[in-house]
């Protein structure tokens, strides 16, 4: 019997494949490297994370951690990071809610609500969301009327163009003492969920929809309860009160946070209503009617049966819309917000550090979606249809 | 199988031998190829711009302190100069509506184009932000920067910059609102717990800090990448006060502001901003050429030589005049240049009055310290011999 020729032999060129794909590889870092070594070299500048404890000198405008001028580089990175998951933070929780209800209007029987929908969806998804962002703030927020004419809102809620005013709370002195108060409301929705599983498994019965508001209000009603008790306040209302140019006192949105906020809403909201949309539409329509004649009502059959099969076809794309989100959020550095891009700029400007300073950029984005990744893989092995 | 491990790691083996053989060898600048002979395996053919791709550790070249020359002769090569502008600035670099470049900043590139083509019109414009300037010249995106920016300490050391003479000698200042504070003279405690909108990437930016914590004075920075979103901003009344430099205020708030004459600008001179144009470092001929290039414009000032008289010039018996227009001695050729380069720039662009005229005094922008040395202002060129 003869030998193939070694150069026949499929695993022979599986392995120089693979080979030749590591070559390039390398090869493409190391051009890399060298491109930026020499070009850096050439202009005398040296690459060093040195300048980050040197101190910042610029201000910004909101921060969530303390900040001054006088603190350092890597500080201000800080707060910028912070902005950052801030904003995307609240947009994911937000855009979810605004997807969900659009994706299932969508689909509504009502002629008026799924147009309606279907307009949102159209007009939002085809437009660039710096257009929107753009629109938001100087269209929208920036015409609020000024400080003095300001709109009130019921519950001394007050909407300006320097931003919006809501009533806050200030902790009192008595506040340290009060505070465990805040872990056993936490602890009770723990408790809530214990006892709703036991329930369940002992009865074999699913607990009634409504009996969730549990979660809500026992927690409530401790904290309210413990209010009461106290001898001394432990928290104050904080309401805005205007006071020469601007309003004092309460929890400020600034325009650019809040055209920000909506604007990130809005727009991943389409991409979500969509996503749900489909994920209902992948449950076959047998699923529904089976479930309707044994008797589940239509909320209860989309509930019990269709969300859960939707599920495991909404999850995946969801986590790339979150993670656009967060991405998208760099965007606001055309309307102002001192977001993670906006502050590493001005350093980056300001040090003349580009390449580290884009590199901590890119290093906390990449850790940011990691992280989100992470979080909605484990959840989607949860609802995934375990097949046997 | 055994025979093909050992095939691969002949492969490999000879790979990397391959690799280190260009990582030794001599980079040579001129672009000629040269034959690096490895004793042991192999010869390979290294050429200048090959010799990146191969090798991971090339040895870098000295950072060019001498005379350099390379990227002017590069430009010289290309036959045209890439400066960057500002592109939304009315009166310094500015875009308009029919796509020609006007302004202040532009003219200067337009001058340099004129001294190394005789051809005004042999620049590529790009418009840079304010954050992206610098990069832009660090990674030589751009010849030259005529961009309004302030000459400082970091960006002239630390960001591996070299500014040319100033072209406009300007100062921070603030404009706001006459019914937010109707007094020019006032200090900046005036404007306790105001909000300031203010352009990122600039030394306004860092001036602004310094400023209000020196005086003790609260507020709240809101942060533009782009100044005419900075200045919509505080026409919507986002802010009570903008920052910028004066010329800025002035120029861009008549054209931006719809009733400019709602708004003041405070006296308080906030910093010095000397506005220069900027070359990287490293080419010592190109920053010559930036900076004669302007001296010349301005000692032509200085002579009374304009672009329309120019030529009546050429027969001066004056040999300042001479020299400076290149009819005698060999001042251009020792920069590189042709001798007659000054000549170009003023017979196709004009002396430093005849651009600050064209471009700053229709905005009512006072010369001031941008006068000439003879009229008590600071512009003033070393001789021309």
């Amino acid at each position: 019997m003869q030998i193939p020729a070694f150069w026949r032999n499929i695993r022979f060129l599986q392995a120089l494949g693979q080979l030749a794909f590591v070559l390039i590889l390398a090869l493409a870092a190391g051009f890399l490297y060298a491109n930026v070594s020499t070009n850096l070299a050439r202009q005398g500048l040296t690459v060093g994370y040195g300048f980050l404890n040197n101190p910042a000198s610029f201000d910004i405008g909101e921060s969530y951690i303390p900040y001054d001028a006088s603190d350092s580089y890597g500080r201000a990175l800080l707060v910028g990071l912070v902005n950052t998951l801030v904003v995307s933070i609240l947009g994911i929780i937000l855009t979810t809610i605004v997807g969900v209800i659009a994706g299932i209007a969508r689909l509504s029987s009502n002629w008026l609500i799924s147009r309606f929908a279907i307009a949102y969806v159209g007009v939002i998804r085809n437009t660039p969301l710096i257009i929107q962002l753009m629109f938001w703030y100087f269209g929208i927020i920036l015409q609020l009327p000024a400080v003095k004419e300001a709109v009130a809102l019921p519950g001394s809620i007050y909407l300006t163009r320097r931003g919006v005013y809501l009533p806050w709370f200030e902790t009192q002195p008595a506040f340290d003492s009060w505070k465990i108060f805040i872990w056993i409301a936490l602890a009770s929705i723990v408790l809530i969920w214990l006892i709703f599983r036991w329930n369940q498994s002992r009865s074999n019965l699913p607990i009634p929809f409504w009996w969730n508001l549990a979660y809500l209000l026992v927690p409530i009603l401790i904290l309210w309860i413990s209010l009461i008790l106290q001898p001394q306040p432990p928290l104050q209302e904080n309401i805005p009160i205007l006071t020469g140019l601007n309003f004092q006192g309460g929890l400020r949105w600034t325009p650019e946070f809040a055209a920000l906020l909506f604007g990130l809403v809005v727009y991943t909201g389409a991409f979500i209503a969509e996503i749900v949309r489909a994920g209902i539409q992948a449950v076959s329509r047998g699923q529904l009617e089976a479930a309707r004649s044994l008797g589940l009502s239509t909320g209860q059959a989309l509930r019990l049966i269709v969300f859960p099969q939707a599920l495991r076809v909404i999850i995946p794309p969801m986590t790339s819309q979150y993670l656009n989100l967060a991405k998208n959020s760099s965007l606001a550095i055309a309307i102002g917000y001192p977001d993670l891009f906006s502050i590493a700029g001005t350093v980056a400007n300001q040090t003349g550090a580009v390449v580290e300073v884009i590199l901590i950029m890119m290093l906390s984005y990449l850790s940011m979606s990691l992280f989100t990744s992470l979080l909605m893989n484990i959840y989607n092995s949860r609802v995934r249809l375990v097949e046997r | 199988m055994r025979k093909i491990t050992t095939l691969i790691g002949v492969l490999a083996l000879a790979s990397m031998l391959l690799a280190a053989c260009g990582g030794g060898a001599v980079p040579t600048v001129s672009g000629e190829p040269i034959t690096v002979v490895e004793t042991v395996l192999v010869t390979v053919e290294v050429t200048a711009e090959g010799d990146g791709a191969v090798a991971e550790t090339t040895p870098v070249p000295p950072p060019a302190t001498g005379a350099g020359g390379e990227r002017l002769q590069t430009i010289l090569d290309r036959g045209n100069l890439i400066c960057g502008v500002h592109g939304t600035f009315q009166g310094f670099g500015f875009l308009d509506t029919s796509g020609a470049w006007t302004g202040f900043d532009v003219e200067f590139c337009r001058a340099w184009a004129a001294a190394l083509f005789n051809d005004a019109d042999a620049v590529e414009f790009r418009a840079l932000s304010a954050q992206d300037r610098f990069t832009a010249l660090q990674s030589g995106e751009v010849d030259v920067l005529s961009r309004n920016s302030t000459w400082s300490f970091t960006r002239d050391g630390e960001l591996g910059l070299t500014f040319g003479p100033v072209t406009f000698y300007d100062g921070q200042a603030i404009m706001v609102r006459a019914d937010v504070v109707s007094d020019v003279t006032a200090g900046l405690d005036a404007l306790e717990g105001a909000q300031v909108c203010v352009q990122s990437g600039t030394t306004t930016e860092l001036n602004l800090a310094d400023q209000f914590r020196a005086a003790g004075v609260n507020y709240e920075p809101v942060v533009f990448e782009d100044q005419s979103a900075a200045f919509q901003a505080y026409e919507e009344g986002r802010c009570d006060a903008i920052t910028s430099d004066r010329s800025q205020l002035a120029t861009q708030g008549q054209a931006v502001l719809s009733n400019y004459a709602d708004h003041i600008i405070l006296d308080l001179v906030m910093s010095k901003e000397p506005l220069a144009p900027a070359v990287a470092q490293g080419d010592d001929r190109l920053a010559d050429m930036v900076h004669w290039v302007v001296y010349g414009m301005i000692e032509a000032e200085e002579l009374g030589i304009t672009s329309e008289n120019v030529d009546d010039f050429l027969t001066s018996e004056d040999p300042v005049i001479r020299r400076l227009l290149g009819v005698e001695g060999e001042l251009g050729s020792k920069i590189g240049l042709s001798n007659d380069f000054i000549y170009r720039a003023i017979k196709l662009v004009g002396n430093y009055g005849e651009v600050y005229d064209r471009n700053l005094t229709p905005y009512g922008l006072a010369r001031g310290q941008n006068e000439l040395w003879t009229n008590g202002g600071l512009m003033y060129a070393p001789p021309f011999r």
